[in-house]
């Protein structure tokens, strides 16, 4: 197992890139600029691919730089500058309605990962091989997945619920790589492929949003109910 | 063989989408689209035959053909050959023809996507086929392109990928925990899985698979994740309706009956099926309730579907022999049954011009023939024998008196008498109420509009008079392939 005999270097690398990622959700939950946003998710993206290189690198599977680069090309660059037109096309800067306050989201974000840290410890505990490093992967993988759904919540904007899922999809990358490096390399590539489809019928979706409902944001869907 | 009509069952669709992309022809699009489900239709009904001899697997394993994935297949392709039937005689009214051949397209993609959501044996693989379902039928969903249709494709859209990557979540905790079993490298198929699950420790296993029944009950639209559901159903055209509910639920269904088998080896395996359980009940008195207060023609049609996903759901979740056999076969009635009403619902929608069961008066009237067969269709998807959905309803709850959970088939039986009398007595309304101003006239509708109402109708009352002998030895076969049996 390539977990189990890890470097306290290894360990303390692989560690400081998933709490950074940790973070950088964080930033996304406490602004309301959506460029902020878009920023916020790069940089996340960047720091999955040096995670995926970083793994590849010590665990020895030489696969993984490969979606290190595509990581990097799609999550880091083409996906944010997709996102950053349509921002600059929308002519959306922020976030008008806010349900929940900065601060209370910030504080509601801690608790998650709070909640996210309990159940990684409880399913790992039965776990031989588990060490703090696969707590530390679950714990950031399922606290962006409640981030992400927390975002979906409380976020009006057409951007910022597309951000939320992407957020959602990182928190898997993030711990996948950690946990299961070795997980067929067919997967991770369709999954990147997958994402910019999702991004396309995004544009697409906005786009016919902005002719027909004429606003992108969801606080206006009230047509269909009951 | 098996393998031959494999590539009809693909090749077919494959072909029509291609066709009616490149040539850009409506009519040519609309003919090459029945013939090509229809092909597809006669090789699903053949593979079930040619799979006899156990399961076979294609392409380095990432193919499977086996009988659970033939019967879904089956169901799906059903719905594509009728709808696309229906699709003639109702996509030429929606003044699109410029636009009509995009949407055979999508429509024979859509299928396809479908289709091969039930031959993937990697389990990573089978969840971006369903991601691929989502994405092709959000443009089918949104293809009429009015606020309503457009915010139902949102919705949609949102709710079914956050929902979906929960499944993901699942799957990926499915592989680590195999990873202790089998070694860091191994192919993700159904069945390692299965191999792997019982060495699992029980928390992980269990928070997996709650992972992915919420995140496959998304796209299956259980309760409360069903959110998306109605506004889909609801707005796109009718054939895509009837496609989304008649097959689409049930190909989501199938992963989360797939992940099912696999817990059946494993020391929490009362645990999931109680899961599985709740959601069913959960969804099926919820959607009762909405039934009971719906205003919309198609929304109501669309809360019957929850309904009936839910009686899936409690089917398979209540296990044995008799509880997957009725599940499977309520899985096939609820199809053609769907269908049925979703054309009925169509055509009604486009003669008397509105969405409000409100403004529907007098059927009977308008459409003498096929007025009555929607009304069948409707006393049949409320459970009444002699129609199929009464047997496989019946075999259920036989199923559930069984178990541990007879609390849940009281429950159960006494909301099968609400849907009973609501869905009824919309219907009432719309047959015999007094119109709001003016006579309603005799308008019979088109050929195209009016057989895939008989195809679906006939078989939906031979079915409820006789349960074939194959069949049954189809379903045990199935119930034991995956380990339902087991107690």
């Amino acid at each position: 197992m390539f977990l189990a005999h890890l470097t306290p270097v290894e360990s303390s690398i692989f560690s400081l890139l998933a709490v950074v990622s940790l973070l950088l959700a964080f930033v996304m939950l406490g602004s309301h600029w959506l460029e902020n946003y878009v920023y916020a998710f790069a940089v996340e993206s960047w720091l999955i691919a040096i995670l995926s290189a970083a793994v590849g690198y010590f665990g020895h599977y030489p696969e993984l730089y490969e979606i290190a680069i595509l990581t990097a090309l799609f999550r880091g660059l083409v996906l944010p500058y997709l996102l950053m037109h349509i921002v600059r096309r929308l002519n959306v800067k922020r976030e008008i309605h806010a349900v929940i306050q900065r601060a209370s989201g910030l504080v509601i974000g801690s608790l998650l990962v709070i909640f996210a840290f309990v159940l990684a410890t409880h399913v790992s505990r039965d776990v031989a091989a588990a060490g703090n490093i696969a707590i530390l992967a679950l714990t950031v993988m399922l606290s962006m997945k409640l981030i992400g759904f927390f975002m979906l919540a409380a976020r009006d904007e057409a951007v910022s619920q597309i951000l939320a899922l992407l957020v959602l999809e990182n928190g898997i990358f993030l711990g996948s790589q950690i946990l299961i490096p070795g997980m067929p390399i067919l997967i991770e590539i369709v999954l990147l492929f997958d994402l910019l489809i999702v991004v396309a019928c995004f544009v697409v979706l906005v786009r016919y949003l902005v002719v027909h409902a004429g606003t992108t944001s969801s606080r206006q869907l009230k047509r269909l109910v009951g | 063989m098996a393998e031959t009509l494999l590539v009809v069952l693909f090749l077919a669709p494959a072909f029509a989408a291609g066709v009616s992309r490149l040539l850009h022809r409506a009519r040519v699009a609309e003919y090459a689209t029945v013939i090509a489900s229809f092909a597809s239709l006669g090789a699903s009904i053949a593979l079930l035959f040619a799979l006899r001899h156990g399961p076979i697997q294609y392409w380095r394993g990432y193919i499977i053909g086996d009988d659970l994935g033939a019967w879904v297949m089956l169901c799906v392709t059903l719905v594509y050959a009728l709808s696309s039937i229906h699709a003639v005689g109702y996509m030429r009214l929606l003044q699109e023809e410029e636009r009509l051949p995009q949407f055979y397209a999508l429509f024979s993609g859509f299928a396809l996507t479908m289709l091969a959501a039930c031959v993937m044996n990697n389990v990573g693989v089978y969840w971006i086929a369903i991601e691929l379902t989502t994405l092709i039928s959000t443009f089918l969903v949104g293809f009429e392109r009015e606020a309503e249709s457009t915010e139902a494709a949102w919705k949609y859209i949102i709710v079914v990928s956050a929902g979906i990557s929960l499944a993901l979540l699942g799957t990926v905790l499915y592989y680590w925990g195999g990873t202790f079993v089998l070694g860091p490298t191994y192919k993700m198929t159904w069945s390692a899985l299965q191999t792997a699950a019982p060495h699992v420790a029980s928390p992980l296993l269990l928070l997996s698979f709650l992972l992915v029944l919420v995140g496959y009950g998304t796209k299956a639209g259980l309760v409360p994740m069903h959110t998306w559901l109605p506004d889909a159903h609801s707005e796109s055209p009718a054939p895509v309706s009837a496609m989304l509910s008649g097959a689409l639920l049930n190909t989501a269904m199938l992963g989360i009956v797939r992940f099912l088998g696999i817990m059946n080896a494993t020391a929490i395996r009362s645990l999931s099926h109680a899961a599985v359980i709740g959601f069913g009940i959960l969804s099926f008195v919820i959607s009762v309730l909405f039934i009971s207060r719906q205003t919309g023609v198609k929304r109501l049609m669309a809360y019957s579907s929850v309904e009936h996903i839910g009686v899936q759901a409690l089917g398979f979740g209540f296990g044995g022999v008799l509880g997957t056999a009725g599940a499977l076969y309520h899985m096939l009635n609820h199809s053609l049954n769907k269908s049925l009403m979703f054309f009925g619902a169509g055509n009604a929608m486009r003669r008397y011009e509105t969405k409000e069961m409100g403004g529907i008066r007098q059927v009977l009237t308008a459409f003498p023939v096929t007025g009555c067969l929607w009304l069948a269709g409707a006393v049949a998807i409320a459970g009444a024998p002699p129609f199929a959905l009464f047997l496989s309803e019946f075999t259920i709850l036989r199923a559930g008196l069984a178990g541990r959970y007879r609390w849940v088939v009281f429950v159960f039986a006494v909301f099968l008498i609400v849907v009973f009398v609501s869905f009824l007595s919309h219907f009432r309304r719309m047959y015999f109420g007094r119109p709001a101003e003016g006579e309603v006239k005799r308008q019979p509708y088109g050929v195209w509009r009016a057989v895939p109402m008989w195809l679906a109708f006939v078989p939906l009352l031979i079915l409820g008079l006789w349960w074939p002998e194959g069949l049954w030895h189809e379903f045990s076969k199935i119930a034991i392939q995956l380990g339902m049996s087991l107690r």
